[in-house]
């Protein structure tokens, strides 16, 4: 469905991504794992169209997407959902949603939005008990939930995902993970970035591990947790247990 | 026709390509970064891992030898630490320093995965019983349809090689559905067979998968009706994962390669520049998953062609042709690969003098034989008949002990090796090809 193939982008004289090509096919969790500065947000603005490639290209269904604007990106089925949330914190949770809509304001009417609202907090109740709070008053898991719930009222085909579990507590991220694999078994494709290697592999049907710009690694969850570098390096198991 | 692996047997070209692409620039930088062999090799031609931008820029990295494993061996080109090897095997180590091939866990989980693909494409399902007569060991053949025939759920006879008896009754009585052999094997299996009266249709036998040796259509029409069985060829290297590279298809149109696990390039063995599709040249294999032991453009010395056609079976992988020959001098019979090298190692004497010598390999009885004729001088001609059995007799040792198989020797007059233009040719194949009739001698 999506397919990325030897990506380069630089940020001023720093190359942040080498030549990354990786694909995710309809229906698929795909998560990209690695450390910080690895190139995983880098990667996710520039299939959104925050950021302009150098060379290489990024097809969805075989037609090329990276040259287009983030806008037409949006509505050819793509939505990110920022790392940090970046909810609009002075706006309540509704203004919020709706905002979301944005790129369907012109196709959609109200009654249309107004149904997405509804599916969104029965999707996420705790976004309807909130609903006329600013957004700025909830917690960071329900942010979170915010954020995402924002994104998916354009009605993506394709979900980014940017560090959904950074900084919440445990069982918020449990909540996250579940949240994720729901919107999959609703048909949205996934694309999950996080450092958080175990609970991106706990959802995750195949991970790429990025390393300085570059996948070092691809596989099936089963083969990465397999991996005794991976293992190392991102799942927090003591050099000592694996060297030794 | 069933699929072990739908997903990807049957993916179409560019997805196949995207695959390898994604594969292939994380592997060489893998290589780059763990494998100093690799990271000299790169740093002297002036190329990075960034500079695989596509497919067709795997022409840019160097190439692997054999001479550059055994220059690494035992563990030199490792890519992981031997901590995180699970299992090794290696070559005979007959014709020098053997090459040495770790697996991690996943590899061999790879490994399974793709002999059960290919046993699986060949006919072999999970009712059948598999009688694995490859040998068990140091060598790769026994383990990998063993683990491939598992993986299946197959009922699994590890029976290795040898004592023809004892195979001959576990087919009848053990109700064998499948048997994976060298041909050389199955032959002689049959022919005992013929010679304790076993009819072969009181057996259950209907699928053999055949490697490790070179064979043709005259063979494999032999063993079917001999042993009525659908034969099936496949192909594989120690050196790159043993069996489950490639393998035939029900259709046997040529062996389907495992294209999301290695890149196959034909190539030009003489100026090394890859060949347009469908030309014959030398296969050259890059490991795109391994773990343990990855190899970049390993060039196997066998001779083949590529199709990237679909096949009649749906499956998309490419499929190479039949390997019929070698690039270099090396004689494979019965599945040991026999090095002039090596004879000419045998054969030097104590002046360092080395005799003329010339290796043949023949057909007879439906064996692969191999015969070593060697000029002797004449003075140990009009020597004592003792002094020459003796000599000939402690070649004979040297060289079943040495090449791994036995070599029949033949002391011949001084100057009978040479031909019209006066040159020795130290290989001679006198066994019969595809279809055709075995040249005189």
């Amino acid at each position: 469905m999506l397919k990325v193939r030897s990506l380069k982008v630089n940020y001023g004289a720093i190359r942040a991504l080498k030549g990354m090509s990786f694909h995710v096919s309809e229906g698929e969790i795909v998560t990209l794992i690695g450390a910080n500065g690895a190139g995983k947000s880098t990667l996710l603005n520039t299939i959104s169209g925050l950021l302009r490639p150098t060379s290489g290209e990024i097809m969805l269904e075989d037609k090329p997407i990276h040259r287009l604007s983030p806008a037409v990106i949006v509505r050819r089925g793509i939505s990110q959902v920022p790392e940090g949330r970046q909810v609009f914190s002075s706006l309540t949770v509704r203004d919020n949603l709706i905002l979301g809509a944005y790129p369907k304001m012109r196709v959609s009417s109200r009654a249309e939005i107004r149904e997405d609202i509804e599916h969104m907090e029965e999707l996420f109740p705790i976004l309807k008990e909130r609903e006329r709070q600013t957004a700025g008053t909830l917690s960071g898991g329900e942010q979170q939930m915010l954020a995402i719930a924002r994104s998916l009222m354009a009605h993506p085909r394709i979900l980014l995902l940017d560090e959904p579990t950074m900084g919440l507590a445990p069982i918020v991220v449990s909540s996250i993970l579940t949240t994720i694999k729901r919107l999959r078994s609703e048909g949205v494709t996934i694309v999950l970035i996080e450092q958080n290697a175990h609970a991106a592999l706990s959802v995750a049907d195949r991970g790429y591990v990025l390393e300085t710009g570059r996948v070092v690694l691809d596989g099936t969850v089963e083969e990465l947790l397999e991996n005794q570098e991976v293992n190392r390096a991102y799942l927090g198991k003591g050099y000592k247990e694996v060297w030794e | 026709m069933p699929v072990w692996n739908k997903d990807i047997e049957t993916l179409n070209r560019e997805d196949i390509e995207q695959l390898q692409l994604e594969r292939l620039q994380a592997i060489v930088y893998r290589c780059y970064k763990n494998v100093s062999f690799y990271k000299n090799k790169f740093d002297e031609i002036g190329i990075t891992p960034d500079d695989i931008q596509s497919l067709d820029d795997l022409s840019k990295l160097p190439f692997t030898t054999k001479d550059d494993l055994r220059e690494s061996y035992p563990y030199g080109m490792f890519a992981v630490p031997l901590r995180e090897i699970v299992r090794i095997h290696s070559s005979s180590g007959a014709t020098g320093l053997p090459t040495v091939v770790g697996y991690t866990r996943n590899d061999l989980e790879n490994w399974s995965d793709l002999c059960a693909r290919i046993m699986f494409a060949a006919g072999v399902t999970r009712d059948d019983v598999v009688q694995i007569a490859f040998d068990y060991g140091i060598f790769t053949g026994g383990f990998g349809f063993h683990q491939g025939a598992e993986r299946i759920g197959a009922s699994v006879i590890p029976t290795s090689v040898g004592h023809t008896n004892r195979q001959v009754t576990i087919i009848k009585d053990y109700k064998t559905t499948a048997i994976a052999s060298t041909p050389n094997c199955a032959l002689t299996i049959a022919e005992r067979m013929e010679k304790l009266n076993i009819d072969p249709k009181s057996l259950n036998l209907r699928v053999g998968l055949f490697g490790a040796e070179q064979w043709n259509e005259s063979i494999r029409k032999e063993v079917e009706e001999r042993l009525l069985i659908k034969a099936t060829d496949n192909y594989g290297l120690s050196e790159i994962l043993g069996p489950g590279v490639a393998g035939e298809c029900e259709e046997r149109c040529g062996l389907h390669i495992n294209e999301d696990h290695f890149v196959a390039e034909i190539i030009d063995p003489k100026t090394g520049k890859k060949l347009a599709a469908g030309a014959e040249g030398e296969l050259v294999l890059t490991t795109l998953t391994k773990e343990g032991f990855p190899l970049l453009r390993y060039r196997t010395g066998d001779v083949t062609t590529l199709d990237i056609d679909p096949c009649g079976c749906g499956r998309t992988l490419a499929r190479m042709a039949r390997v019929m020959k070698r690039t270099d001098d090396i004689l494979i019979v019965r599945g040991v690969n026999v090095y002039p090298s090596r004879v000419r190692e045998i054969l030097i004497q104590k002046d360092g003098n080395i005799p003329e010598f010339q290796i043949v390999a023949y057909r007879q009885d439906n064996k692969d034989n191999l015969e070593v004729k060697v000029e002797i001088s004449e003075e140990l001609f009009l020597d004592e008949m003792k002094q020459l059995r003796t000599y000939h007799l402690q070649l004979e040792r040297a060289m079943q002990k040495s090449l791994g198989i036995a070599a029949k020797v033949k002391l011949v007059e001084p100057a009978t090796l040479r031909d019209e233009n006066g040159s020795i040719k130290r290989v001679v194949d006198l066994r019969p090809r595809n279809g055709e009739t075995p040249p005189a001698e």
